[in-house]
């Protein structure tokens, strides 16, 4: 296989896995004002996600490496034309970040509150942007030899906002999952049955963003040149009706994964129907940034598969361990008395 | 200013705080990781206290060290596309595996060291810290290997309109790469050793928990003399690799007009840039600058008028920060030494003026790093990749005035924020001083049911 193709799945593997991985953060960080009752229910809910967001949030710094590596041009061209979302983007997940982590250093009402809201916006927003900018690279951004004619405000187009909401709705219910997993009693109760309401809601954007992607993009068109492909497609509507299968019968645990596998299905069925785009250009295909017109040399490529063949799966190992060690539910009583840790 | 000078500008803002974080946590983590150690070998509580008091300090830094860092790979494609794409065939390849191999193994152990407390064994949950040391560490090692090689490019060739990579051994190798990261990394050290011995200072001369401090206080001054001596050592073959690689920085950062052969080194030297001179120049070691830079007395060096203007890097910043950073460089040779010796016996917290300069010497070796990067970027214009792309050809050309403007302020603002909030929770926490006994050992005791 060609190394180009060998990166370009790669790049969605990146994509998928922080999605599903960062995705329940994000869904555990807009919902922990909205879901908690008390201070003691927001702790449980942030000491859910606490030990791992950092290291799943570095699955979105690699897909920026690889992407630097791998696609040198389309890195380039996708960061400079995309300015400002980025930065709004980047600025939320500072916000967010710091917001996690500097909570807990004091109990001061006020200085709480802050960080809170920070904890929402740095949830929200880069859920609804991330979800904006694959939106708008679906389409298409309009660019050809002079660059780049698109703005923050043309971006906000009715499909790219619609990509978001259904990013935001697929965060909120894996998050909801996650929280009836990772909780236990009222709050665990409260989060389940949130999921189910939501997923309602996705279900419908799911719908609308599927029958919209027909007529404002290309992206069906590998799968009818090559209809073996719809697997995935298939894959992702039918995980998407089994959440709501294993939800209605009380295993959260299932409902969890197959959101997970919503996520990656989701987010494969719109980087297939890029193939071999990157970056399609919406004026004319000859400017469209494509993983041939736009990638490292062979040999770059050579060392970047030899390096991530070794490394992935060792992070891949020691992450499920993490996962395992935080494995029970988080209870009152781990987040009562002194803190614990270092925080 | 042009987007060019607003895009360097924000770069400037964005990594030099950036690098108020991360070099604190190079040695930081080890320190923490040595004192939890000695915790599991010796049961000694005290050992216990200190690796959970320094870690707080630790985490309070490392948290603004993580999310300033994604701006640094941001901005490579958001402000200086030109140059990504120019050389993203090999300059992205050692950042995807600083990500992969480091960034993974630094954000996920450290999840455990915070939350596992009660959840790993006593030994594992000190292999974590140790993996997070070793991860920061290797992070350093290949981000300075892609700075290494934006200063003497290796193992690539112009191709297809672009640098690619053909020898990705020569990346890796890159003399004045390594050169760097050892440099850089034992800055961080000594930054750790003062920040240790900063704050023990602090307590001693109020008396307080004098045990626990004088043991930090010791064991930070033993790991800052051997970095101290050390970063001399390094600092020399980095300066003789910049002489034989980027003879305009050396120039620059000596400021020394003139190519000749046996050049005398001037201890004190006033430039006068718009006359392409110095105007003083005293007590002179003769040809001492020849024998630092290449090992012969007789060596000839280049001097910037040897250079067209346009390739000669803005001399005043580059020459006066490397003064700067020699002189800050001796003073922790000296400083570490006293404490080193002063710390031995059990009379430290009797040495109060000692500790009084101690406290206010904390700043300094940031200062020292802040000064070193300014000779390493500002000493490689106007290049960007040094003798193959100018800086100005590297920014992006699909970003406007406005764009840069407003993040620009945008960075400033929340950087600031974050600054404030840092300073206020570092203060408090140091201030506060470790838990006093009971708390930190009933943990440890839950810790090994």
């Amino acid at each position: 296989m060609e190394f180009q193709i060998i990166w370009f799945v790669l790049w969605g593997v990146l994509w998928a896995v922080y999605f599903m991985l960062d995705g329940f953060d994000f869904g555990a960080g807009m919902l922990h004002n909205f879901l908690s009752a008390d201070e003691q229910e927001k702790r449980i809910i942030a000491r859910t996600i606490g030990p791992v967001w950092n290291g799943n949030e570095v699955w979105l710094i690699t897909a920026g490496g690889a992407t630097f590596a791998a696609f040198p041009t389309t890195y380039a061209l996708m960061f400079s034309y995309l300015y400002s979302a980025l930065l709004l983007v980047l600025f939320s997940l500072i916000v967010r970040g710091v917001s996690l982590e500097f909570r807990e250093n004091s109990d001061n009402p006020g200085w709480k509150k802050g960080w809170d809201v920070g904890i929402f916006l740095g949830s929200f927003l880069p859920s609804l942007l991330f979800g904006v900018a694959f939106g708008n690279i679906f389409q298409g951004l309009p660019m050809d030899a002079d660059g780049y004619h698109g703005s923050l405000l043309s971006l906000l187009n009715p499909y790219g906002l619609l990509t978001g909401a259904l990013f935001v709705l697929l965060f909120l219910v894996h998050g909801s999952l996650w929280l009836a997993v990772k909780t236990s009693n009222g709050l665990a109760e409260k989060a389940a049955a949130l999921a189910g309401k939501i997923w309602v809601a996705l279900l419908v954007a799911a719908v609308a963003f599927l029958a919209y992607t027909y007529f404002a993009t290309n992206l069906y068109a590998n799968y009818l040149n090559n209809p073996v492909l719809l697997i995935i497609p298939v894959v992702a509507v039918v995980s998407l009706l089994l959440i709501r299968v294993f939800a209605a019968r009380g295993a959260y645990l299932t409902a969890f994964f197959s959101s997970c596998i919503t996520v990656v299905t989701v987010t494969f069925t719109g980087v297939i129907g890029l193939f071999p785009n990157l970056i399609p250009s919406s004026l004319s295909p000859a400017h469209s940034l494509t993983i041939y017109n736009s990638s490292s040399s062979v040999y770059t490529l050579k060392i970047m598969t030899v390096v991530a063949l070794i490394f992935v799966p060792v992070v891949i190992a020691y992450q499920i361990w993490t996962y395992r060690v935080f494995r029970h539910r988080t209870t009152a009583h781990e987040v009562s008395g002194p803190h614990e840790g270092a925080y | 200013m042009d987007v060019l000078a607003l895009s360097r500008l924000q770069f400037a803002v964005t990594s030099m705080f950036h690098f108020i974080f991360v070099p604190l946590t190079l040695g930081l983590s080890i320190l923490v990781a040595y004192m939890e150690t000695r915790y599991v070998r010796t049961g000694d509580e005290t050992y216990l206290r200190m690796a959970k008091f320094w870690g707080k300090l630790f985490l309070i830094n490392f948290a603004l060290g993580i999310v300033t860092g994604i701006t640094m790979e941001f901005q490579f494609g958001m402000n200086w596309a030109e140059y990504s794409k120019y050389v993203g065939d090999i300059f992205g390849a050692p950042l995807a595996i600083e990500a992969t191999v480091a960034f993974f193994l630094e954000s996920t152990f450290i999840g455990l060291w915070i939350f596992g407390w009660n959840k790993l064994s006593k030994k594992t949950h000190a292999l974590s810290i140790w993996l997070v040391a070793v991860a920061t560490n290797l992070s350093a090692l290949w981000i300075l290997l892609a700075n290494g090689w934006m200063q003497h490019p290796v193992g690539y060739t112009l191709r297809n309109n672009r640098a690619e990579m053909i020898d990705f051994g020569a990346l890796v190798t890159n003399t004045y790469g390594w050169l760097k990261f050892f440099h850089t990394l034992l800055s961080g050290y000594v930054i750790a050793a003062f920040f240790v011995m900063g704050i023990s200072a602090f307590h001693l001369l109020k008396k307080n928990d004098l045990d626990f401090f004088r043991r930090s206080f010791r064991t930070a001054a033993t790991f800052g003399l051997v970095s101290s001596l050390l970063i001399f050592l390094v600092g020399d073959f980095h300066a003789s690799e910049v002489a034989k690689t980027q003879p305009t920085k050396f120039a620059a950062m000596e400021s020394v007009w003139e190519t000749k052969k046996g050049v005398d080194y001037n201890l004190i030297v006033i430039p006068d840039p718009a006359n392409e001179r110095n105007s003083v120049e005293a007590v002179t070691i003769p040809k001492l600058m020849s024998l630092l830079a290449f090992g012969d007395r007789q060596a000839e060096i280049k001097g910037l008028k040897e250079f067209p203007t346009n390739d000669r890097p803005p001399l005043l910043a580059t020459f006066l920060s490397f003064r700067a950073m020699l002189v800050a460089g001796m003073l922790f040779v000296l400083l570490t030494l006293i404490s080193f010796i002063v710390s031995r016996g059990d009379k430290l917290d009797s040495y109060t003026t000692f500790l009084k300069v101690m406290f206010y010497a904390l700043p300094l070796p940031y200062l020292a790093a802040q000064f070193g990067w300014i000779v390493a970027e500002v000493g490689r214009q106007p290049w960007i990749v040094y003798g193959v792309l100018k800086t100005s050809d590297a920014v992006s050309r699909a970003v406007s005035h406005t764009q840069v403007w407003a993040s620009l302020i945008g960075f400033t603002l929340l950087y600031g924020f974050l600054a404030v909030i840092d300073i206020y929770l570092l203060t408090r926490t140091a201030k506060k001083g470790p838990e006093t006994g009971l708390s930190a050992i009933s943990t440890a005791r839950t810790q090994e049911v």
